[in-house]
C-alpha cells in the first residue's frame, strides 16, 4: 500500500497538483498572473453545451456497453465455457491492432459505396448514411470501450462462490429469480469497475468524434486537446480538465452516498 | 496460471534485450524529426554513406506536437521541417538556430520566389522543402459546373457533398478568401463576417475531416472536397475522375520548411544534411517519393512534362499574385479558436 | 439455450472481428489507398521486414506493454489489497486518486508527466526523456486499470479466510500468496490483459514521454496520417494477429491436453 501511495503522489498527485496550478493563471505580457478568468470562461454556455454532450455520448456509450457486454462476460463465466478462457483473450486482441487503422477500417464499412449499404445494393435496397453523424461516434466508442466492460464482470462472474446460487435454487428460486436476487447484485462490483473503465475515459475521447463524426460534434477532448496543442492555452485547457474531474468526482460521491448500502457503491 | 507461463519467459527475454539497445560510438549522430512517411528513407541512408554521419529518425504528426515537444526542453533534435507559420512562430520565440549560407551552397537551386516567403525572408532559419497550394478537389462525374469559385462551396445543388478541412485556420482561409480578405486577418469584424459564412455553409457540409478525406474523395464519397495540393495530386492519381482548382479569388500556400531547432549539438552536420536534401539528385529522388511540387529549380527541369504542366502539381510563380502564406497569429488564434467553435456549435 | 448463446457470442465477435479483418484485406492490397482495390500482391509484407524503424518500434512497443503490465500489475494489487482494507473516507480519497488517470483526457496526462520529468531532470541533469520514462509513464495510466480490475473480485472474498491462515501460524506474506492471491486471481490476469492492451494502443502519452531515437509503434502510426498510413503497417497488424492467435491456440491445446492427462 505504502509504495503505492508514494507511487501515486509522484505520478498521479503533483501532476494534477500542476494542471490545477495551471488552471488557477492567464498568461500576460509580465508572465503568469493568478486568475479565475478560465473558470468563468468553462460556463459559458457554448462550453456547457461541449460538455453537456460528451457527458450524454459518453453516457449512452456506456448503457450500450453494458447491455452488449454483461450478456458476454454472463456467457463466458457460465459452467459449459469454463475451460474456454481464451475466448476472453479474442475479446481483446482486436484492440492490440492499432486504433487508427481499426477506425479507418469503420469507415470503409460505414461509407456511401462503403460494404454495408454495397450489400444494401445487392438486394435493390436504398443506400442509407451511417457515416458523420452521433450514432456512428457511439458506435465507434462501444467497440473501442466494450471489451473493458467485459473483462471486469466476467471476472466476478468466474468463479462466483456457486454455493450461494445453489442455495438460492435449493430454496426453489426459478433461474430467473436467481440472476436478478443473486448474480446481478453479486456481480455489481464488477459493473462499477466496468462502467468506471468505460464511461469516464469515454467523456474525454476525441479522435472517433473527429473521423466517425466528421469533427460536427465537438466533444469536451477536443477542446481540451485544442487548447493545449493548437491554441497553446494550457490555462484553459486545463480549467475545463480540473471542472470535468471535479465534476466526475462529485457524481461519483454522490452515487455512493446515495447507493450506501449496496455494494457496488462502497467501492468507491 | 496458463497466461504467467506465456508472459514469464517473454518477460525476462524483453529485459535481457532492452540492455543490448544502444552502444555509444564515437560517431556523431544527427537527431532528424519529421512527419511520417515525409522522405524517402534511402535518402538517409546515402547520407550515412557519403558522410559518415549516422541519423536518428523520429517522426511527429502534427507542427504543434513537433512544437509542443521542442519547447519542453526534454529533447534536443538537430533537424525539424515545419511548416511555414510554425517556422515563423518557432523564430519568433528564438527557438532557431540562423544557418550559414557559405555551408548550404546548394541553396542556389531553390526557387528566388520560395526563398523570399513571408515567414522567413532570404531563408536566415530555413530552407523551403515542399510547396503547394490549398484548394478545390472536386469530382468531375458529379460537378458539372466550373470549378473556379470558393462560391461553389456555398451552392444548395451540392448540399451533402461537401468535405470540408477539420482545422480552423484553413476552414477560415476558405470563408475570408470568399469575401476577399485575407485569410491573416487580425480585424475582428472581417473575422465574424467569415464566421457567419462558415454557419451559413455548416448544413451543407457532410463533414470536416482531416487525413482521411483522401480515401474518401478516391472512393467518391462526396463532389467537392477543400484538400492540400499534396493529397490533390495522391487523389487523382488514384481516381482520374478526380480534378483540383485553386479558385479565382485566392488562396493559401503553404511551404514546409527545414530548420535547426535551438540546442542541436550538431550545427554543421544539420547544415551538411540541408546542403544534401537541396542537392539535385537527391532532391529528385525525394520528390518523387513524395509526390509534392518540389522547390528545386533543376529538379524540375528532370521532371516529365505531363507533371510540369498540370496545374495541381505546378501552379507556377504567378500563383503567389493571388494567394497568401499562413503566418502565425500569436494570441489572436484564440479569437479564431472562439468562431471556430462556435461554427460547429451551430450544427 | 446453448445455441442461443453460441449465436450471441458469435455475433459479438463478428463485431469486434469485422474491422480487423478488413484492415487484413487491406495488407494485401496492390494500392494504398483503401477506397480502390487495385489487385492482390505480397508487397507490403516484403517490404515491412526491409523497414528497421517498424521492427524497432514494434520492439519498443512489445517490450514497454510487458514491462509496463507486469510493474502495473504488482504495484496494483498490492495496492487494491490495501484500498480493500481501508474504510470509508481513506478509501474513497485513494479511490478518487486512483480513478483520476483514467478521467484524465490523455493529452493532460501526456503533458503533465513531461513537465515532471523535465523538472525532475533539472536535479538530474544525466538523465533525458527515452525508453525510461516511457516506461514510467505506461505504467501511471496502467496501475489504476489493475487496482479497477483486482478491487472487485477482493470484495467477493471471504476475509475469514485469511485471518484464519494467518491464526494457524502463516506469516502475512504466507497469507497473501496462499489465500488471497489464488482467489483475486482471475481479476490480476485481467488487469494484466488491460494494462497490455492500454498501453499496446496509447499514442498521446507515449509521444509526450519519449526521447529521441525511442519510438514505438503507435507514434509510428499516427506521425503517418498526414501522407497516408503506408499499407507495411496493415502487413503488421495481420502477422501480428495471426502470432497472437496461434500463440493462443497452442496454449489453450496444450491446457486441454494437460487437462486430459490430469483427468486420466
Amino acid at each position: 500500500m505504502l509504495p503505492y501511495l508514494l507511487w501515486a503522489l509522484l505520478f498521479i498527485i503533483v501532476p494534477i497538483l500542476l494542471i490545477i496550478y495551471y488552471s488557477l493563471c492567464v498568461e500576460t505580457d509580465s508572465g503568469l498572473v493568478f486568475s479565475l478568468q478560465n473558470y468563468s470562461r468553462v460556463f459559458q454556455p457554448i462550453y456547457l453545451r461541449i460538455m453537456w454532450r460528451s457527458v450524454a455520448l459518453a453516457f449512452m456509450c456506456t448503457l450500450f456497453c453494458l447491455v452488449m457486454g454483461y450478456p458476454v462476460a454472463y456467457i463466458m463465466a457460465s459452467k459449459e465455457y469454463a475451460r474456454k478462457g481464451f475466448l476472453l483473450f479474442l475479446f481483446l486482441v482486436p484492440m492490440w491492432m492499432n486504433f487508427l487503422l481499426r477506425t479507418y477500417s469503420w469507415l470503409t464499412i460505414l461509407e456511401r459505396n462503403g460494404i454495408i449499404n454495397s450489400v444494401l445494393s445487392v438486394f435493390g435496397l436504398p443506400n442509407i448514411d451511417l457515416l458523420y453523424n452521433e450514432e456512428a461516434v457511439i458506435l465507434g466508442m462501444i467497440y473501442n470501450f466494450l471489451p473493458f466492460m467485459i473483462l471486469p464482470i466476467y471476472t466476478v462472474l468466474k468463479k462466483m462462490d456457486q454455493s450461494v446460487i445453489e442455495a438460492a435454487q435449493d430454496l426453489g428460486a426459478d433461474s430467473r429469480t436467481v440472476f436478478l436476487r443473486v448474480t446481478v447484485p453479486l456481480s455489481m462490483p464488477g459493473v462499477i469497475s466496468g462502467v468506471t473503465m468505460v464511461f469516464m475515459p469515454a467523456v474525454t475521447t476525441f479522435i472517433v468524434s473527429d473521423l466517425l463524426g466528421g469533427a460536427q460534434f465537438m466533444l469536451i477532448g477536443n477542446l481540451i486537446e485544442q487548447q493545449f496543442l493548437k491554441i497553446r492555452d494550457w490555462n484553459f485547457g486545463s480549467a475545463v480538465s480540473v471542472i470535468l474531474m471535479t465534476l466526475i468526482i462529485a457524481s461519483v460521491a454522490i452515487f455512493s452516498m446515495v447507493d450506501k448500502d449496496s455494494e457496488g457503491g462502497a467501492l468507491f | 496460471m496458463k497466461i504467467l507461463r506465456v508472459l514469464a519467459p517473454a518477460l525476462v527475454l524483453a529485459v535481457l534485450l532492452s540492455g543490448c539497445t544502444g552502444g555509444g560510438d564515437d560517431q556523431v549522430t544527427l537527431n532528424v524529426y519529421n512527419w511520417g512517411e515525409y522522405i524517402d528513407e534511402d535518402i538517409l541512408a546515402t547520407f550515412t554513406e557519403e558522410t559518415g554521419i549516422a541519423v536518428n529518425y523520429d517522426t511527429y504528426a502534427t507542427n504543434e506536437d513537433m512544437y509542443a515537444k521542442l519547447k519542453s526542453g526534454g529533447v534536443s533534435y538537430d533537424i525539424a521541417i515545419p511548416s511555414d507559420y510554425m517556422v515563423q512562430r518557432m523564430i519568433d520565440e528564438d527557438m532557431l538556430e540562423t544557418l550559414d549560407p557559405d555551408n548550404i551552397p546548394n541553396l542556389q537551386y531553390i526557387f528566388g520566389w520560395l526563398k523570399e516567403l513571408e515567414y522567413d525572408p532570404g531563408c536566415v532559419y530555413s530552407v523551403p522543402y515542399m510547396w503547394g497550394t490549398l484548394g478545390i478537389l472536386y469530382n468531375t462525374d458529379l460537378v458539372d459546373d466550373p470549378v473556379d469559385s470558393w462560391n461553389i462551396l456555398w451552392d444548395e445543388k451540392y448540399s451533402g457533398q461537401i468535405f470540408m478541412y477539420n482545422s480552423q485556420r484553413d476552414s477560415f482561409a476558405v470563408a475570408l478568401k470568399k469575401l476577399g480578405y485575407s485569410l491573416n486577418t487580425r480585424d475582428l469584424t472581417e473575422l465574424e463576417a467569415a464566421k457567419a459564412e462558415l454557419i451559413l455553409q455548416a448544413p451543407l457540409v457532410r463533414a470536416y475531416l482531416g487525413d482521411t478525406v483522401r480515401d474518401s474523395m478516391i472512393g467518391n464519397e462526396a463532389a467537392l472536397a477543400v484538400v492540400y495540393s499534396g493529397d490533390a495530386i495522391y487523389c487523382i492519381e488514384n481516381n482520374p475522375a478526380l480534378a483540383y482548382a485553386v479558385p479565382r479569388e485566392g488562396s493559401n500556400v503553404w511551404c514546409d520548411a527545414v530548420v535547426i531547432p535551438k540546442g542541436s549539438l550538431h550545427k554543421a552536420e544539420a547544415e551538411k544534411f540541408i546542403d544534401f536534401l537541396c542537392r539535385t539528385d537527391i532532391s529528385l529522388k525525394n520528390t518523387e517519393y513524395i509526390g509534392y511540387s518540389t522547390v528545386n529549380t533543376q529538379t524540375f527541369d528532370l521532371l516529365p512534362a505531363e507533371m510540369r504542366e498540370d496545374p495541381a502539381y505546378w501552379p507556377g510563380e504567378d500563383i503567389f499574385r493571388i494567394c497568401e502564406v499562413f503566418v502565425d497569429l500569436g494570441s489572436f488564434l484564440k479569437e479564431y479558436d472562439r468562431a471556430w467553435t462556435e461554427v460547429l456549435a451551430s450544427k | 439455450m446453448k445455441a442461443l448463446k453460441k449465436l450471441y457470442l458469435g455475433l459479438m465477435l463478428t463485431f469486434m472481428y469485422a474491422p480487423i479483418l478488413i484492415l487484413i484485406i487491406f495488407s494485401f492490397n496492390a494500392s494504398k489507398s483503401r477506397a480502390n482495390w487495385t489487385g492482390f500482391t505480397l508487397n507490403w509484407y516484403v517490404e515491412l521486414f526491409r523497414d528497421p524503424s517498424i521492427l524497432k518500434a514494434l520492439y519498443n512497443t512489445i517490450t514497454i506493454a510487458l514491462l509496463s503490465s507486469f510493474f502495473a500489475t504488482v504495484l496494483g494489487t498490492a495496492a487494491a489489497v490495501g484500498i480493500d482494507a481501508l474504510g470509508g473516507k481513506a478509501k474513497r480519497a485513494v479511490m478518487a486518486v486512483t480513478n483520476i488517470p483514467v478521467m484524465n483526457p490523455d493529452i493532460v496526462t501526456g503533458v503533465s508527466l513531461m513537465i515532471l520529468f523535465i523538472f525532475v531532470f533539472k536535479f538530474f541533469p544525466a538523465m533525458k526523456l527515452g525508453y525510461v520514462t516511457l516506461l514510467l509513464s505506461h505504467i501511471a495510466f496502467n496501475t489504476s486499470y489493475v487496482i479497477l480490475s483486482v478491487l472487485p473480485k477482493l470484495r467477493h472474498m471471504d476475509g475469514n479466510l485469511y485471518e484464519a491462515a494467518l491464526d494457524l501460524g502463516a506469516s502475512p506474506a504466507l497469507g497473501f500468496f496462499k489465500v488471497i492471491l489464488p482467489e483475486i486471481m482471475p481479476g490480476v490476469v485481467t488487469g494484466a490483459m488491460l494494462a497490455f492492451t492500454m498501453s499496446i494502443d496509447d499514442f498521446v502519452v507515449s509521444f509526450f514521454t519519449t526521447g529521441s531515437g525511442v519510438n514505438n509503434l503507435s507514434i509510428l502510426i499516427y506521425s503517418m496520417a498526414r501522407r497516408g498510413i503506408n499499407p507495411k503497417i496493415n502487413a503488421l497488424s495481420a502477422l501480428m494477429f495471426i502470432v497472437v492467435l496461434t500463440l493462443l491456440y497452442l496454449v489453450n491445446a496444450s491446457d486441454n491436453s494437460k487437462v486430459k492427462i490430469n483427468e486420466e
